[in-house]
């Protein structure tokens, strides 16, 4: 309480403070009071947790079908049943954690590495080739991001790899988008063209100046975007474009037991959807919550 | 006293496009046609309302702008013939002090990464030497080096533009353009800043230009003074001579508009009617002739040229 008349005081009084709100002390202390924020960063811990120990936890072998045991229904050797053969659901839900959380990193990854750098460049130097990058990513975000990514899975062939380079190149106008508007504005500062006048080279000024600048934005956009990418991850899996058959990813999960729905086997698809319900949750959770702590500081700032 | 600086016929238009294929239907003249030089170790002020055109001046002379037309010749040097890499390591030699010293540091660095900044771009002092270069630097501008850690926003607006000015000194430079560096102090801080600025001249044998609309600010800091109006030099003459003997209208209105610190003292204040035209379509003739009290047909016609009168008086006007 104290803390928060404190930091509503000083943004008040002091129009430069803004700054020092990206310091990671005062930003974690919001983001810990914002519950919703709070919530998220509790699944998302959970379930990062769970993808680095899953060889430990899981009680059977995910990949060792078992014929005589299949689809058994959850009980107390198997907590959420087993699937069409014989495989233990909470052994491949828990590995199927490694598998989403590594193809939203690494896709978010693609997205940032690749779409920063284009929109700074694009804002930083402008003229023809800011509008072709940019009018490049509006043609990107023309498409509906499931199609285009399905697009671009089919035509490099399914597989892990071609998933989360698929998800990655889909979400690069996202981020060329923010860092183009956030390096416009950062572009007419005084401290850019001080830097101009001493000498620095442009590039030099993208990176040490601007980008480190323009960083609070991009995180609320990386952290909705772990969540982005997970879902259209699975969705490839589930239409057969992304993780092969034998190996536990949830999207895949879903796929393989869809079929026994209607036969009533419900846990085959209820324990994968809820596993990508809830981690997708966490990182929009905590993503509106970095958003809603970055933003009033950011207005105030203008 | 030698040339340092040459200024000749320098422009800066900004097209006014319109239409889906941009074509460019005129131009906002910021600055249109300048010339000037700036002396060895002297301080020429240049002053004028917003919006007259003479931060651009500054800034294209400094080539952070790139001018239209025009020729910027430093110490024998053509600065508009550099190209990007020369211009690169030309500008050890001309440095600029900003106006506001809340947005001219970056936020997130450190004094001391903000003060080596300028020392790592150009490799001038060996990495061993960058942090007693910075104390140095600091205790230059009157900084306690231990502060060295600090980031801007815990520094007071004059502290920052010590700052600011410890930046522009790190590299030699023999030439500052100053952009309006006190107005957005204090007027106790101003003072101090202003001091700090001439006793760094004379110890370092600097070359100010410095862009002020404060006019006793000027007259305090400055050997030469030129008055600009919409985008041009209407008069050039030293300090002393231009506040004893305006020529021009307009730096008459203008001396009538500085506030005298003694009340029992008549003053006749000129007050000018109208405002100042779009710079996108400048008056026919003299720019000054719609709000002149002195304007003739022949202003309206005729566009006066800054001509030299005596004792190194410049004045672009049809009356002398």
């Amino acid at each position: 309480m104290s803390t928060a008349a404190h930091s509503a005081h000083s943004s008040q009084g002091k129009p430069a403070k803004p700054q020092a709100a990206a310091k990671p002390r005062t930003l974690w202390s919001l983001l810990l009071r914002n519950r919703l924020a709070a919530i998220g960063l509790t699944f998302i811990f959970i379930w990062t947790v769970i993808a680095v120990i899953a060889p430990w936890i899981a009680p059977y072998d995910p990949y060792v079908t078992n014929m005589a045991n299949k689809l058994q229904a959850p009980s107390a050797s198997h907590w959420f049943g087993t699937d069409n053969f014989g495989r233990d659901i909470l052994s491949r839900v828990l590995y199927g954690a490694r598998i989403s959380i590594w193809t939203g990193l690494i896709a978010v990854g693609i997205s940032f590495v690749i779409g920063v750098p284009l929109g700074g460049i694009a804002a930083y130097y402008g003229g023809r080739t800011g509008t072709v990058i940019m009018r490049l990513m509006d043609i990107l975000l023309s498409f509906p991001s499931l199609v285009l990514s399905m697009a671009i899975a089919a035509s490099i062939g399914a597989g892990l790899t071609s998933a989360m380079i698929a998800v990655g190149i889909v979400g690069i106008p996202e981020f060329a988008r923010l860092m183009f508007g956030q390096t416009v504005s950062l572009r007419e500062k005084e401290y850019i063209e001080a830097s101009r006048a001493i000498g620095v080279k442009n590039t030099v000024i993208l990176y040490r100046h601007i980008l480190p600048n323009a960083l609070a934005p991009l995180m609320v956009q990386a952290t909705l975007g772990m969540g982005f990418a997970i879902l259209t991850a699975s969705s490839l899996s589930f239409l057969g474009l992304g993780v092969k058959p034998p190996i536990a990813e949830w999207g895949a999960m879903i796929s393989e037991g869809r079929e026994y729905i209607i036969s009533g086997q419900w846990w085959l698809v209820t324990f994968p959807g809820l596993s990508i319900a809830t981690s997708i949750l966490g990182f929009n959770l905590l993503g509106d919550g970095f958003r809603d702590v970055l933003d009033p500081r950011l207005r105030s700032g203008k | 006293m030698s040339t340092l600086l040459e200024v000749r016929n320098l422009k800066k238009h900004y097209p006014v496009r319109k239409g889906f294929f941009g074509k460019q239907v005129g131009a906002v003249k910021a600055v249109d046609g300048i010339t000037l030089s700036v002396e060895q170790g002297e301080t020429l002020a240049v002053v004028g309302e917003s919006g007259c055109g003479k931060s651009t001046t500054g800034r294209a002379i400094l080539r952070l702008i790139e001018p239209t037309e025009g020729e910027i010749m430093f110490g024998g040097t053509d600065v508009r013939s550099l190209n990007t890499e020369q211009l690169r390591r030309f500008r050890t030699d001309m440095q600029m002090v900003f106006q506001d010293p809340y947005a001219s540091l970056d936020p997130r660095w450190t004094v001391q990464r903000i003060l080596e900044e300028p020392l790592r771009t150009h490799g001038s002092v060996p990495s061993g030497e960058l942090k007693s270069r910075v104390e140095q630097l600091m205790e230059v501008v009157g900084l306690s080096p231990y502060q060295a850690h600090r980031f801007p926003h815990e520094f007071s607006g004059g502290q920052r533009q010590r700052i600011g000015i410890a930046r522009a000194l790190a590299l030699n430079p023999k030439f500052i353009v100053c952009d309006e560096p006190v107005s957005a102090l204090d007027v106790s801080i101003q003072a101090q800043v202003l001091n700090l600025m001439q006793d760094l001249q004379e110890q370092y044998g600097l070359t100010y230009m410095f862009i002020s609309h404060d006019l006793s600010v000027v007259k305090f800091i400055s050997d030469r003074v030129a008055v600009m109006y919409l985008g041009r030099v209407v008069e050039l003459a030293p300090t002393k001579e231009l506040f004893a003997k305006p020529l021009h209208p307009y730096t008459q209105a203008l001396m009538s508009a500085v506030p005298v610190p003694n009340p029992g003292q008549k003053k006749q204040r000129i007050v000018l009617t109208g405002d100042v035209p779009n710079p996108e379509t400048p008056p026919t003739g003299c720019a000054f002739h719609p709000r002149c009290p002195y304007a003739m047909d022949r202003c309206k016609s005729e566009a006066p040229v800054l001509r030299a009168l005596d004792t190194g008086h410049q004045v672009s006007c049809h009356l002398y």
